[in-house]
């Protein structure tokens, strides 16, 4: 039997057994299949391939780093919300991280020195000004707070169509870092303390009680295996994340965004209310946003208006972009990829090349050229595969037939022979 | 809202009357500086006016044309021409023609460039996939810079010096502020007689008002928008080696030049080319008063957040802006 007969039969056994699988499974088994690699990994990145050959390519993010690599895809994901789903541009997405974070900060540190209110924090002495919230409720409510931020920035602005509205998007990235930045001395008031950011923020944890009784960590900061704690944190941060997202794409709110991104006029006609519905996409996506700040906030133990920059919001454009508007596993799998890169990868690579490839007179500083590298990806999956590398079914049959919203417009017919007619 | 809009002009105007009143030397000299800073914003801000004219493309790539030409000048000025304060006025004057000459084809060709690689082939795409195109465009054009010119700010000498031309009683005008007056007015004078009686002016406006109508009537479209990024590049050409007059130049500086520029076109009516100078002069002098004067100002700090909020207020209660007409991407 050749290999090619022997492979035929293995597709066609694998694909009878998942024939049998029940249908409502089916939706489960790969998210299943992630989790069991993704959970044990702070068990095993240790034993991964590492040698010399490999370096470039497998440098294992540890966990540590692993945990920005997974805040970044969720933020990814929810940006996925307002641009994929919704089909609205949004250049400005990390204002919301920066909100999302700073309300964290707000909520959770020795900001306030003013007052001093304690609300089930841990590893905080009963003397320690400041607000001290548990850093649970800091995290749902700085998503709340975000949300509404989303719904603020969203109501002035949704009426605009499309490319104003991605400028104005960018207007609110660039003036809520900035604002930041300068809210040292708001007549006499420090909020944000300046440059220096906020810093330290207290950690998640379960307090004492439950750790007795539970044996659930105390305090992750002062476990001894705080990486792999916030690791799993962040891991059941994007499951929520992807399951709500799963469940808002199938709902009717879901539907409505689709039907506003294939062709607004007809979902108006339709009688979807346009704003409403677009306003709940930028709350959505900004929940996620804010959540996913807030979280890395209190892992960095910091909130640092240096870290609010316009190529953040790119950089989460770029993952949305690379793995398929409106995907799902398209958005985590280059969510990963580009974030990874951004962590470890780049220089990894950069170091490799510099060793093996670039003769010593002509080092180059890979890293240094990160976003020049974003744009390269971005420019040329819209050139060449605007519906990304895992594209939805659906997103992809409206871009091959046309179904969008109005072109730059129809040149056709004036210099290609025979393309008169929109397809 | 328009009694809002009311009190809020009524509210400047009579911070700006107060400040009159406390420093007026001050207050013309930050004026006259505005007036100055306009003029460039006003070269950068035609180039976006003229491309969402004919495109209706927010060319988000077109502040780092400019950032790039600026840099390519100053390799002109210093390492090819080697102009020094120490140079002979015939000499300076010849080599910023030149410089003026070179910078504006090279923007032109870049920015015809980057229509030609990857905007034209977008045509049939949906509107977000081009502008997210231009924003990749951007921060490529970014990185070629950064890779050529590195991540420092760059300057070329003081070629106009900043000697005062006259003072009335305190209030001074500069030479370098009257060269950047000097060259702009030109400048403005040309392209309008190029837009208004030029059959490739009239090409252009053609397009832009219907570009299916334009081709029938035997209009090489694909030539006229290539024309219009090509006349856009020249302009920030010129705009960049005026900056570079004054002030230094850096691989990020066409970012927020640009986004203050197009906040200008926005703010005068975007694809109306009057409109687009007027609100330049007006941004830069918003600018100024807001670093230079003393009372109740917030201060350099502030700026960006300032012009954003004007873009953003502009864009939700009168998108077409002060000169321009209603479309129908406004309500």
């Amino acid at each position: 039997m050749g290999i090619a007969a022997r492979f035929n039969e293995t597709r066609d056994s694998i694909s009878s057994m998942w024939g049998r699988v029940p249908e409502r499974g089916r939706r489960y088994i790969p998210v299943l299949v992630a989790l069991a690699i993704v959970i044990p990994y702070p068990w095993y990145w240790t034993s991964l391939p590492q040698n010399h050959v490999w370096e470039f390519w497998l440098q294992f993010s540890s966990p540590h780093d692993a945990v920005t690599i997974l805040t970044f895809v969720i933020m990814a994901v929810g940006l996925n919300i307002v641009v994929g789903y919704a089909g609205l541009l949004d250049l400005g997405y990390v204002a919301f991280y920066a909100l999302g974070a700073y309300t964290a900060a707000w909520l959770a540190s020795g900001q306030f020195q003013q007052v001093k209110w304690h609300l089930g924090a841990v590893g905080i002495g009963p003397d320690v000004r400041g607000i001290h919230i548990s850093i649970w409720l800091a995290l749902l409510a700085a998503a709340i707070v975000t949300a509404v931020g989303g719904i603020f920035i969203g109501l002035p602005t949704l009426r605009l169509r499309g490319d104003y509205l991605a400028i104005v998007t960018l207007g609110f990235g660039e003036i809520i870092p900035q604002f930041v930045r300068n809210a040292d001395d708001l007549h006499g008031f420090d909020l944000t303390h300046g440059t220096f950011g906020i810093s330290p923020i207290d950690s998640p944890g379960f307090g004492n009680t439950l750790h007795d009784k539970l044996g659930l960590p105390a305090s992750y900061q002062q476990a001894y295996n705080a990486d792999k704690l916030f690791f799993w944190t962040a891991v059941f941060l994007l499951l929520l994340t992807v399951f709500c997202s799963v469940r808002l794409r199938d709902s009717r709110l879901g539907r409505a965004w689709i039907a506003i991104r294939e062709d607004e006029t007809a979902a108006a006609a339709m009688g979807i209310p346009l704003m409403r519905t677009k306003t709940w996409a930028y709350a959505m996506g900004a929940f996620f946003g804010g959540l996913a700040g807030a979280y890395l906030a209190s892992f960095n133990s910091g909130a640092f208006p240096s870290q609010f920059d316009f190529n953040i919001s790119v950089f989460l454009l770029c993952m949305v972009v690379l793995g398929g508007m409106g995907s799902i596993w398209g958005v985590i799998v280059a969510g990963t990829l580009l974030a990874w890169l951004n962590v470890a990868g780049l220089a990894n690579i950069g170091t490799w090349l510099n060793e093996n490839v670039f003769p010593s007179s002509h080092q180059i500083d890979v890293p240094k050229y990160e976003f020049g590298i974003y744009g390269v990806i971005i420019v040329l999956m819209m050139l060449f595969r605007p519906t990304g590398l895992i594209p939805e079914r659906r997103r992809k049959r409206e871009i091959e037939e046309g179904g969008h919203d109005e072109a730059l417009y129809e040149m056709r017919g004036a210099d290609e022979p025979g393309a008169g007619e929109r397809a | 809202m328009p009694v809002l809009g009311v009190v809020f002009i009524v509210l400047i105007v009579a911070w700006l009357a107060i400040n009159l009143w406390k420093t007026p030397v001050d207050f013309f000299n930050v004026f006259l500086i505005g007036l100055t800073i306009g003029c460039v914003y006003a070269l950068i801000a035609l180039g976006y006016t003229l491309v969402y004219g004919i495109l209706q493309l927010i060319n988000f790539a077109h502040g780092d044309v400019f950032a790039l030409s600026g840099l390519f000048a100053t390799t002109i000025i210093t390492s090819l021409l080697g102009l020094t304060t120490a140079t002979t006025a015939i000499g300076i004057v010849g080599g910023l023609a030149l410089t003026f000459l070179v910078a504006m084809v090279f923007g032109a060709g870049i920015n015809a460039g980057i229509e030609f690689v990857a905007y034209r082939r977008l045509r049939n795409a949906p509107r977000l996939s081009v502008l997210i195109t231009a924003v990749g465009m951007s921060f490529i054009l970014q990185n070629v810079s950064l890779a050529f010119y590195g991540p420092n700010y760059i300057s070329v000498d003081r070629l106009i010096p900043d000697t005062h031309i006259f003072t009335i009683k305190g209030v001074h005008y500069e030479w370098d502020s009257l060269f950047v007056i000097l060259i702009t007015i030109p400048v403005l004078i040309l392209l309008s007689w190029l837009v208004k009686s030029t059959r490739q002016g009239k090409a252009m406006r053609a397009t832009s008002q219907d570009p299916q109508a334009a081709a029938i009537m035997g209009i090489n479209v694909n030539r006229t928008i290539t024309f219009t990024f090509a006349l856009a590049g020249a302009l920030a050409g010129v705009g960049a080696t005026l900056y570079l007059v004054e002030f230094n130049i850096r691989y990020d500086t066409g970012f927020t030049l640009g986004l203050i520029a197009f906040t200008a076109a926005v703010l005068g009516g975007i694809g109306n080319l009057p409109g687009a100078v007027l609100g330049a002069i007006l941004i830069g002098l918003i600018q100024a008063f807001n670093e230079g004067l003393s009372w109740q100002a917030p201060g350099g700090d502030w700026t960006r957040s300032i012009v954003f909020a004007i873009l953003i207020l502009i864009l939700v209660f009168r998108p077409e802006g002060l000169l321009g007409e209603r479309t129908p991407e406004g309500a």
